[in-house]
């Protein structure tokens, strides 16, 4: 059936797998009809498609280095794109996004913004340069480029502490859906979860991340797009949600109005479970000053553009051009989940609180919501929760409470889709979450064993030593993120937004003036990274302990004045110490150019 | 001037065209956010509304391939464009 090469058949393949998992979506659904329990469906989902990305990660082993670091620079500009969406949308994407738009409408929509805006930087400034590079690791470029092994280490340190910090939420939320669908401890969920994202990795590297994130990414687009687009015809909100809303968002500012946003007293607030939340904030209409909301897009879209896991894999392709294009591909894929999200919440919302539906909850008696099937089962799961505070015996807006998780786990649940969406859905949120946590752990041991252990420690080692190490390295590291996960520090979100402020105050400046200005040289690399990372972490903590900030950069946006700290550091420092010598000027000049060798070689 | 220098001088113009542009969308619009979410935008919704959920991020999509495929045209000019593969 199959002939040629792997990459000549790769749209029969990926072809054949969505034949495939859309008839396993169908006979789960005959199965339900037939009695299956939600719980085997939910297994099923979830064990199924975990077996098949072990299996790619399997079928993808190698033994050679530029296989396992870069995927053998032979990945086609459209698969390389749907690997980066995977790669890029996390757990807090899937689950967490259409949440938080419903909880905090505009001033949310900040995000959506900023990581998609992010990609025109990657594009414009930095992805066809490294390409052309010819590096293996983001710290591969930062050291080459600036000569010397500080400043390849402090690299090596802002991608860790970055990329570390965001891969312990994706752990995290691994585990929290395989503790829902497989009904275990969420301590052993966390486990379960990372011995599937090892899989996957552990022996192809950089190939079997590629091939299995591209089948995640057709999992995880299927279980968003699906119920979307379910809910909205069987709500006869209209066949194409994106295009026909205008009458949803407007009912919901007219419900808005109606019930008005009524503060509760702390007192109150007391009594519901942590982590859930009501509506306080308006859908639709501006909520946030210009200046938080850019601030917000701005710190998004920055730290994109320093994100090693995302940069590493416009390293795969065949050519520069390639890495160009294959940009524009991973946004268009990514647009098509993000612009979807505010269509959920805004379907889950209306269904929710308009009175007139046969779903909404707000006016009815709370005994009545309490007795609702769907709410007695998140209720448990500690996803809702109703009181009536001002003891009328209805429900008002502002007694009812709700997870960021909900909106996307319990929506097909209430609006009276069959349980298979569900177990679908799980499914999606889990490969959400693996393929970033794959691509963030592969960054790191990568960044260590190449840059750390090859490049610093010992440069004469053999391929097949390095590949081992760089082995040793993901595990440990994975097991490092998930003991951090299985203490739960902080919530899912959060941890990702901070990511990104660490990448961007420690990488940023570093990275595009290596490309775009040739008169900076080591020293200021050293001071932008350092003194960015520094200020940047330092002015979170101070913030976390009651510190005021200035300009109003909050703790979500610490990196705007981190990365200033590093942009005038690194200009500062580069402009009094002596330029690069001529060899690093030719180096530049070289990148620029498009065609001709790559700097670094094939091996190396 | 090289032709290396010329090829580089035009690959820097349209890297600001391509960021202003980029500006508009991500931060120019929010500045009059709320001025603009007045006005009905396209299929009914409020207009700053609809580039948060579609405008900007459809914006972004299209910016890239066309810069993409001006910067290829750029090397093309100077022969610095790479054979054959996509």
């Amino acid at each position: 059936m199959i002939k040629g090469n792997f990459i000549d058949n790769l749209p029969k393949v990926y072809g054949i797998y969505t034949g495939g998992f859309l008839a396993f979506i169908i006979i789960m659904a005959i199965g339900e009809q037939m009695g299956m329990t939600k719980y085997a469906i939910g297994v099923c989902f979830v064990a199924f498609t975990i077996f098949i990305y072990a299996l790619i990660g399997w079928l993808s082993r190698t033994a050679q280095a530029d296989a396992y670091y870069v995927a053998g620079r032979q990945v086609p500009t459209v698969f390389n794109g749907m690997a980066t969406a995977a790669d890029w949308m996390s757990g807090a994407s899937f689950v967490a996004m259409a949440g938080g738009i419903y909880f905090k409408g505009y001033g949310y929509m900040a995000l959506l913004v900023g990581w998609t805006g992010g990609y025109v930087l990657v594009a414009s400034l930095l992805a066809p340069y490294l390409r052309k590079f010819g590096c293996y690791t983001v710290p591969d470029f930062i050291g080459t480029r600036y000569g010397g092994n500080l400043s390849r280490f402090m690299a090596v340190v802002v991608l860790t502490v970055a990329s570390f910090t965001y891969v312990t939420a994706q752990i995290n939320a691994t585990g929290t859906i395989a503790s829902v669908a497989l009904d275990i401890d969420f301590k052993y969920a966390v486990y379960v979860g990372l011995v599937s994202i090892l899989l996957c990795s552990m022996l192809g590297g950089m190939r079997g991340v590629t091939w299995t994130q591209v089948a995640q990414y057709i999992v995880l687009i299927i279980a968003y797009l699906l119920p979307v687009f379910w809910i909205s015809n069987k709500m006869g909100a209209g066949f194409f949600p994106h295009f026909m809303l205008a009458d949803e968002v407007s009912r919901i500012a007219e419900l808005e109005a109606q019930f008005g946003f009524v503060k509760n007293s702390a007192e109150n607030l007391k009594e519901v479970p942590k982590g859930l939340a009501g509506i306080t904030k308006a859908h639709s209409a501006v909520n946030a000053t210009p200046w938080a909301f850019i601030s917000l897009a701005l710190a998004m879209m920055m730290g994109t553009a320093s994100l090693p896991h995302v940069m590493m894999r416009y390293f795969t392709t065949p050519s520069v051009k390639a890495a160009r294009k294959s940009v524009g591909w991973s946004l268009f894929f990514i647009f098509l989940l993000y612009s979807s999200a505010p269509m959920l919440a805004t379907l889950s919302k209306l269904s929710l609180i308009d009175p007139t539906l046969p779903t909404g909850i707000i006016g009815k008696s709370i005994s009545e919501v309490q007795s609702i099937d769907w709410y007695q089962n998140w209720n448990q799961a500690n996803l809702m929760f109703v009181s009536d505070f001002n003891g009328n015996g209805t429900l008002e807006l502002n007694e009812f409470f709700m997870g960021g998780k909900a909106v996307v786990l319990a929506t097909p649940e209430i609006a009276g889709l069959p349980y298979v969406i569900s177990g679908l859905v799980a499914a999606g949120g889990m490969a959400a979450a693996m393929s970033t946590a794959d691509g963030l752990i592969l960054a790191i041991a990568n960044a260590i064993s190449h840059d750390v252990y090859y490049k610093i420690i010992d440069p004469k080692a053999e391929t097949a030593k390095r590949l081992v190490v760089a082995r040793v390295l993901l595990v440990v590291i994975g097991f490092a993120g998930a003991t951090i996960a299985a203490m739960e520090i902080q919530g899912i979100l959060g941890s990702v937004i901070w990511a990104f402020d660490f990448a961007m105050s420690g990488l940023f400046f570093p990275l595009v003036l290596g490309v775009w200005w040739k008169r900076a040289n080591r020293e200021g690399a050293i001071a932008g990274m350092a003194l960015g990372l520094i200020s940047g972490a330092g002015y979170l903590i101070w913030v976390r302990n009651g510190g005021s900030g200035f300009l109003g950069i909050t703790q979500l946006t610490f990196g705007i004045f981190g990365s200033a700290v590093s942009l005038v550091a690194m200009v500062v420092v580069s402009l009094m110490t002596s330029a690069p010598n001529a060899a690093t000027q030719r180096m530049v000049d070289e990148v620029r150019v498009p065609s001709g060798k790559s700097i670094l070689g094939k091996q190396h | 001037m090289s032709k290396q220098e010329q090829h580089w001088e035009k690959s820097r113009a349209l890297l600001f065209i391509t960021l202003a542009i980029w500006f508009v969308f991500s931060i120019g619009i929010f500045l009059f956010g709320a001025e603009m979410n007045e006005v009905t935008g396209p299929f009914g919704y409020p207009l700053t509304y609809w580039f948060t959920c579609q405008g900007s991020l459809g914006a972004f999509v299209i910016l890239i391939f066309w810069f993409a495929n001006r910067q290829e045209k750029i090397d093309e000019e100077f022969g610095f464009s790479e054979r054959g593969d996509d």
